[in-house]
C-alpha cells in the first residue's frame, strides 16, 4: 500500500499545526501533530473524526491556505515534487492553478461576475479558451442539475444549494490533478449528492487523487478508497 | 542581490518626516502579472510607501530597481528626466484614490485619455481619438459621453476614466492608492470587478494601497501588511487573511465585521 509513493500525487509527511491566539493571551491552540499520509493518482482519501479534530485544518495546510507549523506537503506539480510548506506564494498560485484545485462548504461570491463565469474561470486559468471554458462549465452546471435560467445571473441571490452547486462546477472545471474537497455535498439533496460521486468517479478514471472530508456516510462509503482517522494525529493532552 | 523574476525591486526604502519614522526600512520585490496589496492603518506607512516605489517622493534612504522594456533591471535615482518621464508616461500607471489628482478636469474625457498618447508621439487625431472611444467603452462609459469634462461625471465614473488614462499606454505596472475609497459600496464592487478584470486581461503587476481587507482578499496574490512604517507580515493573500501570524494582523482580521 506505501508502494504507491513513486506514484503518489500528493505526499503528506510530518505535517503539524498549532494557532497561536495573540488577541487571547498568545493562548495555543493545538490542533494537529505529525500527520503522514500519501494520496496515488486516481485514488479517493476521505478524513475521518470527530468535528473539531483537524480535519479542515489538514486541508487548508495542503492548500497552502493554512501556514504549516511543521512537517511538508509535497505535491506532483508539472512532472516535479514541491513542498507547499516551502513554496513561494507565486508557485502556490501557480500550483493551484494547473495542479491543485478546491471545493469549499460555501461559495466566496464575487459581486457582478455571472453563474457561468465563476465557473469557468478555473478552465480559462488551465489555459482553455473562452468558448471551451464555457461549454465545460454549462457541461458541470447541467450535471449538477442548475436550472439555465440561474447561469447568467451573479449567484449572491441564489439558495445555499444553488450556490454549492456553482461552487462544486467551479471546483471540478479546471485540469487539476489533485482536488480537495471540504464537505462540498454538506447542502445538497441525494439526486445532487449522487452526481458529485458520478463527478468524483469519472475524475478519479482519469487520474486525479482525491483528498475529502464528507460527513454523509452514504457518500463518503461511495467516494472513498480508504479512510484516514485523524484523532491519530493528535496532539499530545500535555500540550 | 537583484531578485531573477522581479519586475521591481525595493531595498530598505526609509522615509521620516520632522523626526516621525513613516517608513522605516522596507524591502520588496514584486513579479510581472502580480497584484500586490499593501495594507494597513491611517499612518502605517503605507502610502509613503507607495510614493516612494513610483517616484513621486524622494527616500531618505533606499533604492528602487525597476526592470526596464528591454530587460535590463535599472536604479530609479540613475536615470536621467527624460527616461523618468517616459517610463512614467507609459510604463507606469498611477491611479490616486481622488479622480481630481490624476485627471485634468477641465478637460474633455477623450483629451485626458489622449494626453498620454500624445506624451508618446501619437500625433493623429483620428488614432487617438478612436483609441480614446475603445478605452472609454472598456472602462463602461458610453462614448456619448467623450466630449464631456470629467467634472460632469460622477465618482465612479472619474475613477473608471483615470484607469483608462492609465491603461491606454499598456504600462506593465501600475500604483493604486485607495482606489475604491471614498465611493459607494455598489459603485465600488463595479469598479472593484473591473480592476479584477482588466489586470488579469492586461497581465498587470498592481501594487495596490488599502485599508480594506475584503478589497486585498479580491485583488490581490499577495499581501504585506505595514505598521509602524515597518512591514509586519507578508504572504499569500488568503493564507494570510485566513491564518494572520503576526499579533497586529490577528488584529486587523479579527476587527472587520463580516458582512
Amino acid at each position: 500500500m506505501s508502494d504507491h509513493r513513486d506514484m503518489a500525487a500528493l505526499r503528506v509527511e510530518g505535517l503539524g499545526k498549532r494557532f497561536t491566539l495573540h488577541l487571547h493571551g498568545g493562548a495555543q491552540l493545538p490542533v494537529v501533530t505529525g500527520v503522514s499520509f500519501s494520496v496515488a493518482a486516481g485514488e479517493c482519501v476521505v478524513l475521518g473524526g470527530p468535528s473539531g479534530a483537524g480535519k479542515s485544518s489538514i486541508l487548508k495546510m495542503i492548500y497552502g491556505n493554512y501556514l504549516a507549523g511543521e512537517g511538508s506537503v509535497i505535491v506532483r506539480h508539472e512532472g516535479r515534487m514541491v513542498d507547499i510548506a516551502q513554496a513561494e506564494p507565486h508557485l502556490v498560485l501557480e500550483i493551484r492553478r494547473r495542479t491543485m484545485g478546491y471545493v469549499s462548504q460555501f461559495l466566496r461570491v464575487i459581486p457582478r461576475v455571472p453563474a457561468i463565469d465563476i465557473v469557468a474561470e478555473p478552465a480559462l486559468a488551465a489555459g482553455l479558451d473562452r468558448d471551451a471554458a464555457r461549454a465545460r462549465a454549462r457541461e458541470l452546471l447541467t450535471r449538477l442539475n442548475l436550472p439555465e435560467r440561474l447561469w447568467q445571473l451573479p449567484p449572491a441571490t441564489f439558495s445555499g444549494g444553488e450556490q454549492q452547486r456553482v461552487n462544486i462546477a467551479r471546483g471540478f472545471a479546471g485540469d487539476h490533478d489533485i482536488l480537495i474537497l471540504d464537505e462540498p455535498t454538506a447542502s445538497l439533496d441525494a439526486a445532487n449528492r449522487q452526481a458529485v460521486i458520478g463527478l468524483i468517479g469519472a475524475r478519479k478514471a482519469r487520474g486525479a487523487a482525491f483528498v475529502g472530508i464528507f460527513h454523509d456516510e452514504e457518500v463518503r462509503d461511495q467516494a472513498a478508497d480508504r479512510i484516514i482517522d485523524v484523532t491519530a494525529f493528535a496532539p499530545r493532552a500535555a500540550a | 542581490m537583484t531578485a531573477p523574476d522581479a519586475l521591481l525591486e525595493a531595498r530598505g526604502l526609509a522615509k521620516s518626516y520632522g523626526g516621525r519614522m513613516a517608513c522605516a526600512g522596507v524591502s520588496l520585490a514584486i513579479r510581472e502579472g502580480e497584484v500586490l496589496a499593501v495594507v494597513g492603518e491611517s499612518g502605517s506607512g503605507k502610502s509613503t510607501l507607495l510614493n516612494m516605489l513610483a517616484g513621486r517622493l524622494a527616500p531618505d534612504a533606499g533604492e528602487v530597481h525597476y526592470r526596464m522594456r528591454d530587460g535590463v533591471m535599472r536604479d530609479m535615482a540613475r536615470l536621467s528626466e527624460a527616461e523618468r518621464r517616459v517610463l512614467m508616461r507609459t510604463d507606469w500607471g498611477f491611479v490616486h484614490q481622488d479622480a481630481a489628482q490624476g485627471l485634468r478636469m477641465n478637460v474633455s474625457a477623450g483629451g485626458n485619455i489622449g494626453e498620454r498618447l500624445m506624451a508618446i508621439g501619437g500625433r493623429h487625431y483620428g488614432d487617438i481619438r478612436a483609441k480614446a472611444a475603445t478605452w472609454l467603452t472598456r472602462v463602461e462609459i458610453g462614448v456619448d459621453r467623450i466630449d464631456d469634462k470629467p467634472t460632469a461625471y460622477s465618482g465612479g465614473m472619474r475613477q473608471r476614466l483615470q484607469i483608462a488614462r492609465n491603461l491606454v499606454t499598456s504600462p506593465r505596472l501600475v500604483f493604486m492608492d485607495e482606489p475604491t475609497g471614498g465611493l459607494d459600496v455598489s459603485v465600488q464592487a463595479r469598479l472593484l470587478d473591473l480592476i479584477r478584470g482588466l489586470s488579469a486581461d492586461l497581465g498587470l503587476a498592481v501594487i495596490l494601497v488599502t485599508h480594506d481587507l475584503a478589497v486585498a482578499r479580491l485583488l490581490s496574490h499577495r499581501i504585506l501588511v505595514m505598521k509602524g512604517g515597518a512591514v509586519i507580515e507578508t504572504g499569500l493573500t488568503d493564507r494570510v487573511l485566513d491564518d494572520p501570524q503576526a499579533p497586529y494582523t490577528q488584529l486587523l482580521v479579527s476587527s472587520v465585521l463580516a458582512a
